[in-house]
């Protein structure tokens, strides 16, 4: 399979993946509907896609830095999340990376790929989290397989844009 | 021709070991054990070196009279092993180098396998036909 940065105008379409992705976000919620009562629902949904996300990030990641030199620090592999990992998956960048230098960055996506279909504004912001989920697992799982292992939260105040927390934990 | 290939987690326990049964494996085994210091060591010093070219390939971790051990570390920590017997002289470093290329990518295909959980022993058939052909044939 050849890396994904490789494949040019001929690949199959982004918007497959995004279909892909509302679909197992509704199969999750309607297979769990059928059970448990409404809180634990939307507890275990969301860590089932957070999970998904967290072994799809692992595998990615072994994938992409088949050929890189090894990271230099904490920073360096943010970096790395923003720029190559994030456009190679979403076709953009990360647009804003801050730090406070002691293991917390927010990345900021102004147009994030999976949310731009619901709105651009503040209509179905309870629901976004659903769909972020699995994004948030996908961070998780590649900073996992880099040696760090983090806490990676979402938020969203006004469509498409949002905002992922990292948190790295220090042994 | 390798004698014995290794494939190690980040943990430093082995995921995948398997040697000529010619000679006893639990030479092998040991050898490999002690390889991963000095594994550990090339990983550690070359931060306080050159921070330029931090290569993924080893090089020749240590040669002993019997044979020698190469190692390569993947950017997740993942350590191969390659021993060679010393009297094949034959084998250049491009080679082993080639070999190792071949097993990340055999292991990136393993990794991806939605059947294979990370940190589980590794027993796809298709990671062991690789490194058959590796091996030296055993008669």
């Amino acid at each position: 399979m050849k890396p994904l940065s490789s494949i040019t105008a001929d690949m199959a379409d982004d918007v497959l993946f995004e279909f892909l992705h509302m679909e197992i976000v509704a199969h999750v919620y309607k297979e769990h509907a059928t059970r448990e009562d409404i809180d634990k629902e939307r507890v275990t949904c969301v860590s089932t896609l957070e999970l998904m996300g967290f072994r799809v990030g692992q595998g990615l990641i072994e994938r992409f830095t088949k050929d890189c030199p090894t990271f230099k620090d904490d920073l360096d592999v943010m970096k790395f999340l923003c720029k190559d990992f994030w456009s190679t998956i979403f076709r953009k960048q990360i647009d804003n990376l801050r730090t406070n230098h002691q293991g917390t960055y927010v990345l900021q996506d102004n147009k994030f790929a999976l949310l731009t279909q619901l709105s651009s504004g503040k209509q179905y912001l309870e629901e976004a989290p659903k769909y972020l989920a699995f994004s948030c697992g996908l961070i998780r799982g590649a900073l996992s397989n880099l040696g760090l292992e983090s806490v990676v939260t979402a938020e969203v105040s006004l469509m498409p844009s949002c905002k992922f927390q990292v948190v790295i934990q220090k042994l | 021709m390798a004698v014995c290939i290794a494939v190690i987690a980040k943990e430093n326990y082995p995921l995948y070991i398997r040697s000529v049964p010619t000679q006893g494996e639990l030479k092998f085994h040991y050898t490999v054990h002690t390889s991963l210091d000095v594994v550990e060591e090339k990983i550690s010093g070359v931060g306080k070196a050159l921070a330029d070219q931090r290569e993924l390939y080893l090089g020749l971790l240590y040669p002993t009279e019997d044979y020698k051990v190469y190692g390569y570390v993947t950017n997740s920590k993942v350590k191969f092993v390659i021993v060679v017997d010393s009297s094949n002289t034959s084998l250049r470093d491009n080679e082993i180098r080639s070999m190792f290329r071949k097993l990340h990518n055999s292991f990136t295909d393993v990794m991806c396998n939605p059947f294979y959980n990370p940190g589980d022993p590794i027993q796809s058939k298709a990671f062991d036909s690789i490194v058959s052909t590796m091996m030296v044939q055993a008669f």
